[in-house]
């Protein structure tokens, strides 16, 4: 069991790997997204009070859940690559950073689209939308700090402390904005009071989240065959690869 | 005559260092004992520096590992560091700090406070009588490498000495004077590990020698 | 170990007495920076004094990331950082021990300052105590968060710009509460819960960033 494990962790065969799994992943991914919006934009009843507005959400909300969750994949690969020093690690969590930065503005987008033709203004300072906000800004901490750094092996560390230190603080920020947003009641409109979920509503959303999942491990796959034909081209192998003989 | 250092006793093991894209070295092994004299030598960029830092514990190997008497380094952290004394290219000196002021943290932080009277002594022993309040601002080059050298004369009971070019940026008679100084803790039983590009010239029972090539 | 913190606060202090523009130009921005905000919005004195906490806290904020800059970046310059990483105490006590002495040398004069500030918000005089309190709460949290940014961006090309995309989301919850604190005592619900909830953050925030800015110092240093 351990020797299949360690098998992968060099990135010169976790690169041919990665390839096959990407290319998986992406089908699935198209397949699932497509049955998603299918079900979101033409099957799901027209809802009561927001009419076809709402359908914004079949993006959003998976779009958020994505954001989130990323972020904490992002950081346990931070986080075993800091406790381990093992090199993969902490270039799946450089790769998948772009992405998880890609759903929270996604959700950020979304949420905005869904915010005017309901409420009427393009931007609301709903706890949510706040606290992905602030997320988007920790994406940007992150790979801002990555792109700072030259040497390979510091930027995985610190971008790790940083992580670690951003999933830790994720919680108080989320409550502090939270309170923040019940404390200011005037002019607040909660985008979470979304209308009363129908089956169909809360499939087609856990379909999204499928198809959003699909695509960010075939897009952080790719992203991580990049960064590894970066960092080892020094090496054998990506001259081996290069030439074609792979 | 000083207190006797603590038997010490450095291993390095199977050490490999790559910084940014190069390979400094690899595959290097030594050992140190009481008495011995480790000197580095190599070309610029050679990776001296790094070889010093990864036995210091600042830098951590590629791969290999160092050990002192029998226990790797990063898992002893403070308790090898009390029976180390590093003296690196930086002079670790505060410039808004007079050169007593400077050595009198130094010595703090290093976990054996000093009086002033020994700290005194000290820096006249390194040709700074008179300059031991003046701010570490007006000392020349020279002057501050010797306040950053004259923790050597505080520290008699560290068993381990690393100094990255002592000698560089000084003249004959202070050369002189440091030459005496780490000579004389080695006849304490005490090792160091220096480099420097100046013939050594210090005479010990136990002097090795690492070779770094530029790759 | 407890004369060698004593040592570092020490040192720290000279050096901030010895160097004291530094000092000086940190309070002189915060002080500046809450005067803009009425030439800004207007001198009414009632949205003054709604926004009063507001604006305080949101400028000792951007105060105390200035001053971050100047935690460890002399330090590690000259090479007195690396000794410390050398150092007889564990580095987490040491770094406890610099971001008192960066409080006492930044953060305190931001708080002492403060009720003359909110007095120009014509803010309610009997509630500067809990203006002032809240900022003596919160201001070291900002000084230890901000040492894990400071520590991770040590020596990087336009550190100063990184730090604050660092640090600032970090400093969300700390803003909160603490204006909170404020603004709830101004509308009667007195500031209790938020100053409770400052004393906590401080309480975790010294338990645990200390060690995570010692992590990210060994890491910058190599």
């Amino acid at each position: 069991m351990s020797i299949n494990w360690f098998k992968y962790s060099s990135p010169q065969t976790f690169f041919p790997l990665a390839g096959k799994l990407a290319l998986g992943f992406g089908v699935l991914a198209l397949l699932a997204c497509g049955v998603g919006l299918y079900l979101g934009f033409f099957v799901a009843p027209t809802d009561a009070q927001q009419g076809e507005a709402y359908r914004i959400i079949f993006i959003h909300v998976p779009a958020a859940w994505m954001s989130m969750f990323l972020y904490l994949v992002l950081a346990f690969w931070a986080g075993l690559g800091l406790a381990f020093n093992t090199r993969l690690s902490g270039m799946m969590a450089s790769a998948i950073a772009p992405t998880g930065a890609l759903f929270t503005f996604l959700a950020l987008w979304t949420g905005s689209l869904w915010g005017k033709p309901t409420w009427g203004t393009w931007w609301v300072w709903d706890a949510r939308l706040t606290s992905e906000l602030i997320l988007l800004f920790l994406y940007f901490g992150f790979m801002a700090l990555q792109a700072a750094i030259d040497d390979p092996r510091r930027a995985d560390k610190a971008g790790a402390v940083l992580a670690l230190v951003g999933v830790v603080n994720i919680p108080i920020i989320y409550f502090s904005v939270k309170w923040w947003n019940t404390l200011h009641q005037g002019a607040s409109v909660s985008l979470t009071k979304a209308p009363t979920m129908a089956a169909t509503m809360l499939t087609g959303m856990t379909v999204m989240a499928f198809g959003f999942w699909f695509y960010s491990i075939a897009a952080a796959l790719m992203r991580a065959r990049c960064i590894m034909l970066e960092r080892e081209r020094a090496s054998e192998w990506v001259a081996d690869y290069a030439r074609g003989s792979a | 005559m000083g207190k006797k250092a603590g038997t010490p006793s450095l291993e390095a093991l199977d050490l490999h260092c790559v910084r940014g894209e190069r390979k400094l070295f690899g595959a290097l092994n030594f050992t140190l004992r009481g008495g011995g004299l480790l000197r580095i030598a190599g070309a610029n960029g050679s990776g001296k520096t790094s070889l010093l830092r990864i036995a210091c514990g600042l830098l951590e190997p590629t791969r290999g590992e160092v050990r002192w008497g029998g226990e790797n380094i990063q898992r002893l952290q403070e308790e090898f560091w009390r029976q180390l004394v590093y003296i690196g290219h930086a002079n670790a000196i505060k410039d808004d700090l007079t050169a007593a002021e400077n050595l009198h943290v130094a010595c703090t932080l290093a976990g054996v406070p000093r009086r002033p009277a020994r700290i005194g002594e000290a820096l006249r022993r390194l040709g700074l009588a008179g300059s031991e309040n003046l701010p570490a601002r007006v000392l020349s080059q020279g002057q501050r490498r010797r306040t950053a050298l004259a923790r050597l004369a505080l520290s008699e009971g560290i068993p381990l000495w690393i100094l990255d070019e002592p000698f560089a940026a000084l003249d004959a008679a202070a050369v002189e004077d440091v030459r005496g100084l780490i000579a004389e803790h080695l006849s304490r039983g005490a090792a160091v590990i220096l480099t420097t590009h100046l013939e050594a010239k210090i005479t010990t029972a136990a002097a090795l020698r690492i070779d770094l090539e530029a790759a | 170990m407890l004369a060698a913190l004593r040592c570092v606060i020490h040192r720290d202090l000279l050096l901030a007495v010895r160097r004291s523009s530094d000092v000086l130009t940190v309070l002189l921005f915060f002080v500046i920076v809450v005067s803009l905000f009425p030439l800004g919005v207007g001198p009414d004195p009632a949205l003054l004094r709604t926004i009063a906490p507001g604006v305080i806290w949101v400028a000792a904020l951007l105060a105390s990331m200035l001053a971050l800059q100047r935690m460890f970046a002399s330090d590690y310059a000259d090479g007195t950082l690396e000794q410390m990483l050398l150092g007889a105490t564990p580095l987490g006590m040491t770094v406890a021990a610099k971001v008192l002495a960066h409080w006492l040398i930044s953060g305190l004069p931001l708080v002492l300052i403060s009720p003359v500030l909110a007095l120009q918000f014509d803010f309610p005089q009997e509630l500067l105590g809990v203006l002032a309190l809240s900022l003596a709460l919160g201001t070291p949290v900002l000084s230890l968060i901000g040492a894990i940014g400071a520590a991770l961006t040590l020596g990087l090309r336009g550190a100063g710009a990184l730090l604050s995309l660092l640090v600032l989301p970090l400093y969300v919850p700390v803003l909160i509460i603490g204006a909170g604190a404020a603004e709830a005592a101004t509308s009667g619900m007195g500031g209790h819960a938020q100053l409770l909830l400052l004393g906590a953050l401080l309480i975790f925030a010294g338990a645990f960033a200390p060690w995570a800015a010692a992590v990210a110092l060994r890491i910058s240093v190599e």
